[in-house]
Order: C-alpha cells, then structure tokens, then sequence
C-alpha cells in the first residue's frame, strides 16, 4: 500500500526546536513506533505527517511524493487520538461512516463497510449507541474502526491506549495488533511505553529531546542499544565504564575495573574501537542474584551486598553494593526474596552485554 | 443566638424578593382588571386590555418593530458572535487580547454613555438616523453577550474532533457544518435568545438611536405613559414579561434536549 519518509525534517516553535534534523523511512505495511520521553517530539512528527503541522524544513514523502502542500483532508490518513476524539452528537454507525461520505461509495456499500469495520473491532451491536453510551475501551475500537474504515494509506496513532487503565491496554494491544497485522496498513505508533512499543513494532524509533537517539527491530534496539539514553529507557541497564583492549570482526574484549576482563559480541558492540574508553551495558535482568558462595558454570561472578530491595510481585529489583559501585538487577522470585544487607553473589553471561562507544 | 441570625437573613431575603416581584405581580395582576382605571382595587376578571390591546395600531406597528428589531439583532450578533468566536478561539490573530477586549466592553460601559457615543458618532459621519443604526446600535449592545457564551462552548470543544473530521476527508467547511457547529448549536441559541431578549427589552439606547416615527414595545409604553396610566400598560406589560422570560427558558429546554441527544 503505502510507504512514509521524513526527509532532513525540522519543527520549530518560535526559537524553540522541538525536533531536530530527522529522516526516516516506513515500508509498506510496517508497524512503526515513535518511543520517548515526554516532549520529545514524537507528537510533533505524527503530526507533521497527519498534515496537522507544516514542518519547518524538509520534505514528508507517501509513496514517494512529496505532500508537504497536499492539505489534511487530501491525504487519505486514518488517525486515532489519545482521547478518541468520536462526534458525540453522532452515532456510532455515523461516527463510522463519516469518511465514506466524503469518498466514492454507494449507500449499501457504505453500510457493508461500516458492518465490517464494526466486525473488525467487534463491536457489531454498537451501531446505534451515541459514543457516551460507550465504555473508553469500547470508544478507541470505534475511533479505530472510524479510521480504518476509508482504508487509508497510513495509519496514525498517537498514545491511543493510555486513556485506558492498565488491564484494557494490554487486551487493546494484542486486539491492535491483531486487526494491523491483518489489514496490513503501514502503521506509525506514538507512545512513551515501552513495553507497548517492544510488543507491537516492526520497528522502533527512540527519540530523545527532538533527536532520534536509535531505529532498529525491538530486539536490536533492546539487545544491542546505541546510546546510554536507549540503554536505560529500555528497561533498566548497569552502565559501567571501561576501556577496549581488543577488538576484531566477531567479539571485543573489554576491561571494566569491577569486573575484569568481558568479551562482548561484535554485534552488540558496533561502536567500540580498540584503545579507546568503552561503556559496559549490563541489563538488570540480565544480571542474577545467588547465595554467597554459589558458582555456576559459564558466568562470571562478583560479591556484593543487598541495599534496597523493592518487590513487584513475580520479580524483584535490587539494588546492591558491590565495592564502590551500586548495581541493579531484577529477578524472577525463586521461594524467597533476597533480604537487605544480606552478602550475595552476582552472576551474568558475557555474552548478555552489550557496549558502547564512549562519548 | 444562632436561630435568631437565619430567622433575619431569610426575613430579609424574603422581602428583597417581594420588593423585586411584587411590582411585576401587581402589573400582571391588574391587566386582568376589570377596573377602568389601571390601579386597585380589583372590581373584576377581565381580557378586555388585552382585546383593546389588540386593536390598538400604535402598539401593534410598535410591536412588530420591536419584533423585527430583535430577530434581525439576534441573527446578525449571533453571527458575528460566532466568527468572532472562531477566530478568537481557534486561530492565532494579532492582538486578540485587545481585539476581544474591545468586543466585551459594551457590556462594562454604561448604557447611556455607549448611546451618546454612538450617536456623536453618527453625527461626525453626518449621518441621518435610520432603522439600519438603530439596528447597528442593537448589535454592538447585544454582541458582547453571545460571544461570552459561544467562547465558553467554543472553548470545551475539543480540538482533536475537528482534526478527526479533516483527517476523514471533511474539508474545513464541512468540518465546521458537520461538526463544530453542531456541537456550537446549544450555545448559539441561548446567544440568539439573549440578543432578541436583551434588543427587545432595551430603552436607553433605542430612545437615542431610533429615527423619528419609528417605536419599539418599550418606547412606545415610555411615551403612552406620559399621557397617562392606562390599564392597556398593564396588559401590554403582562405581555412582555411572557415573552422576555418564556422565551429564553423554551431555549433552555430545546438546548438541554439536544445536549442529551448528544450526550455532549
Ligand atoms: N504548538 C506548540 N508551540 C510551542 N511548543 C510546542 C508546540 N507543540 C509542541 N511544543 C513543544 O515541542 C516539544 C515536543 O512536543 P510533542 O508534543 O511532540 O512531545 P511528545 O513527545 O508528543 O510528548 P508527550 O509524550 O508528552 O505527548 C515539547 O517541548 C512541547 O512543549
Ligand atoms: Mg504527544
């Protein structure tokens, strides 16, 4: 169907650049997620290719044509807002035909397609109901099925399930999922969630302060992060400096004070070069708590003290003290949690490292 | 002690109220006396004021002035009202603080003082008095009103509806007739009502505006009562009233009816 391309694109605000200098490329068919912080930027570029916002600079490009000039309601895009965003004095069934009116449909064609799109979301009865007889769950299906009843070119959300409390989300993500993987439509998704953003994306965009910080699939981006910032958004990572003595085509050997000496896989390590410093990334799941004097095979292992113990149910986070430096780590609960100031010992796979660059 | 406080405060909102109703009560009251002279004491029930009201020229052509008067002050303020509203609202004009300043203060400046201005005014343009200022005068007065009540609604519509309309395929004019004026509905009657209400109600201004000849309701009752007190006052006061007060509160009723169409 579609492709989407941000070509050397900059917004600004008055003086104030709320995205800088960004250029992407969507397949066809893709899901995309925008990830980041609060104002960030994501908002600002979903908006530019809705055609809400002119961008400051730079070319927005479907299909390969530039469409910076071709207004909104030109652009055959299917949006759903963070707040729904349904005409309240209309009906549902209104509320979903209201885009084939402004297309070439004959009436009984228009019906078969709201009936359809209704299916979709499964929500068939809903036709009649005004939106507020609806539930916020129930609403965001609506504005879906509103949005992909004109069968748009692209599909743009923007944080459409975080109205919702946590249960529902995770129903209307796997349902989101379900009916994007099976009309295929190219797809950009904002959200500040990662899990949201790991689950869902072909790929994921991490913005950071109007920059995009990496792009890559969720296990690249996750696995192997391309800056600290990526790193520690993604999750929890221990970020450790150290300087790379080695380096060849498949591993890098790194030397990192607390630990000794890691081999990280060349592929997690793109950025390193021999000689130079080096950040050690070690995600906190990654990293497993055992007895003190446990030892297992094929990891490496350090002393440290429990200080902080925070429980969350399945898992736990830990914070513990190993010489002079505070590591994280975050377990699967096996019987027992680990107690505060009890001596443990810390075990990970070189091999689940990543590293970076330094600065 | 404490008793003895809310049995005073009630006494006296229960006279503020009678000292404000009463001489309306007493009005209504008497325009159905058969007395006549249009004072008590009642000496019967009686429609004829309002039979002689009917038959009355002056007060049918100053009526029907007063009528036309208020719908076309009603449907020229509500609409500038609202593209007011919409470019104060929705879009980012220079000046829009100043802009909307000026457009509220007929509301703060004393009647009297906007009337003489205006035609000092008309006067330095040389400009005779006729029906269209005294319409133009209407308007200014009334303006002020709607748009406090179209910006307040205009306000609590949600951008992000509009956008979803565009993004459907509604260009900008079909998005503002498809959907913001709709939800506007409720709030571009109740200006409507207010305009009609407050133009056919007005007197200050209509007595320096209006042109020679011409009468609305208000005046012409201002110059009857110059002769003297006729009970047919009472009758055409009773008929005011009904449709000063009936008026805005069927408005009401018909806006809460679509607000729970809507469910808005
Ligand atoms: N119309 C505007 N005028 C001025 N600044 C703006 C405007 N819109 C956005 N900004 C600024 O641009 C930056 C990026 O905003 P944006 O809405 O894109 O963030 P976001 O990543 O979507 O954040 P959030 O997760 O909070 O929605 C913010 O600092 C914001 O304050
Ligand atoms: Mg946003």
């Amino acid at each position: 169907m579609s492709t989407v391309a941000l070509e050397n694109v900059v917004k600004r605000f008055g003086t104030f650049t709320a995205v800088h200098q960004t250029s992407l490329e969507m397949d066809d068919g893709e899901f995309v997620t925008l990830l980041g912080p609060s104002g960030c930027g994501k908002t600002t570029n979903l908006r530019m290719i809705a055609g809400l916002l002119d961008p400051t600079e730079g070319n927005i490009l479907i299909n390969g044509q530039r469409i910076n000039d071709v207004p909104i309601h030109k652009r055959n895009l299917g949006i759903v807002f963070q707040n729904y965003a349904l005409f309240p004095h209309k009906t549902v069934a209104e509320n979903v035909a209201f885009g084939l009116k402004y297309r070439d449909v004959s009436r009984a064609e228009m019906e078969e397609r709201v009936r359809r799109a209704l299916d979709l979301v499964q929500l068939p009865d809903s036709g009649a109901k005004y939106p507020k007889a609806l539930s916020g769950g129930q609403q965001q299906r609506i504005a879906l099925a509103r949005a992909i009843v004109i069968e748009p070119s692209v599909l743009l959300l923007d944080e459409p399930l975080s109205a919702l409390d946590a249960n529902l989300r995770e129903d209307m993500r796997i349902e989101l999922k379900r009916i994007q993987d099976r009309i295929g439509v190219t797809t950009v998704f904002v959200t500040h969630d990662q899990s949201e953003a790991l689950a869902m994306s072909d790929k994921i965009v991490v913005m950071s302060a109007g920059h995009v910080e990496q792009v890559g699939t969720p296990e690249e981006v996750y696995n192997a992060p391309g800056s600290e910032f990526v790193a520690n958004f993604l999750g929890a990572s221990n970020i450790l400096d150290g300087t790379c003595e080695q380096a060849d085509g498949t591993a890098v050997l790194i030397d990192v004070p607390l630990l000794g000496r890691i081999t990280v896989p060349r592929a997690k390590a793109p950025a390193v070069r021999p000689g130079a410093g080096a950040k050690l990334v070690l995600r906190a799941e990654k990293l497993v708590l055992a007895g003190e004097d446990a030892r297992k095979e094929d990891t490496i292992s350090i002393p440290g003290v429990v200080e902080t113990v925070d429980y969350q149910g399945q898992a736990v986070r830990y914070f513990v003290r190993s010489g002079e430096t505070q590591l994280q780590a975050i377990n699967m609960i096996d019987e027992r949690p680990f107690a505060k100031g009890q001596p443990v010992s810390l075990h990970f796979r070189q091999r689940d490292c990543a590293a970076l660059g330094a600065e | 002690m404490r008793g003895w406080g809310w049995q005073a405060i009630r006494a006296w909102t229960l006279l503020v109220y009678a000292f404000m109703f009463l001489p309306i009560a007493v009005v209504v009251l008497l325009s159905f006396n058969a007395n006549q002279f249009g004072s008590f004491p009642m000496t019967g029930f009686s429609l004829q004021w309002f039979v002689e009201l009917s038959q009355n020229d002056a007060i049918l052509r100053a009526f029907r002035t007063s009528l036309l008067l208020g719908a076309l002050t009603a449907a020229i303020s509500t609409t500038l009202g609202v593209l007011a509203s919409l470019a104060l609202v929705r879009y980012r004009v220079p000046g829009e603080n100043i802009i909307s300043t000026m457009l509220i203060a007929p509301i703060l400046v004393p009647e009297v003082v906007l009337a003489v201005a205006l035609l000092l005014f008309l006067n330095f343009l040389s400009l005779p008095k006729s029906f269209p200022l005294l319409l133009m005068g209407h308007v200014i007065f009334t303006l002020p009103f709607v748009l406090l009540v179209v910006q307040a609604r205009l306000v609590s519509i949600r951008r992000d509806v509009e956008e979803a309309a565009m993004s459907l395929g509604a260009s900008p004019m079909q998005t503002f007739f498809q959907i913001t004026l709709p939800l506007l509905m409720p709030a571009v009657l109740a200006g409507a009502l207010f305009a009609f209400t407050i133009s056919f109600d007005d007197i200050t201004g209509t007595l320096f505006w209006k042109p020679g000849g011409v009468e609305t309701v208000p005046t012409q009752i201002f110059a009857m009562l110059r002769n003297s007190i006729s009970p047919e006052i009472n009758a055409l006061g009773t008929v005011m009233i009904l449709i000063t007060v009936g008026l805005p509160l069927l408005g009401l009723a018909i806006a809460r009816k679509i607000n729970q169409k809507s469910g808005a």
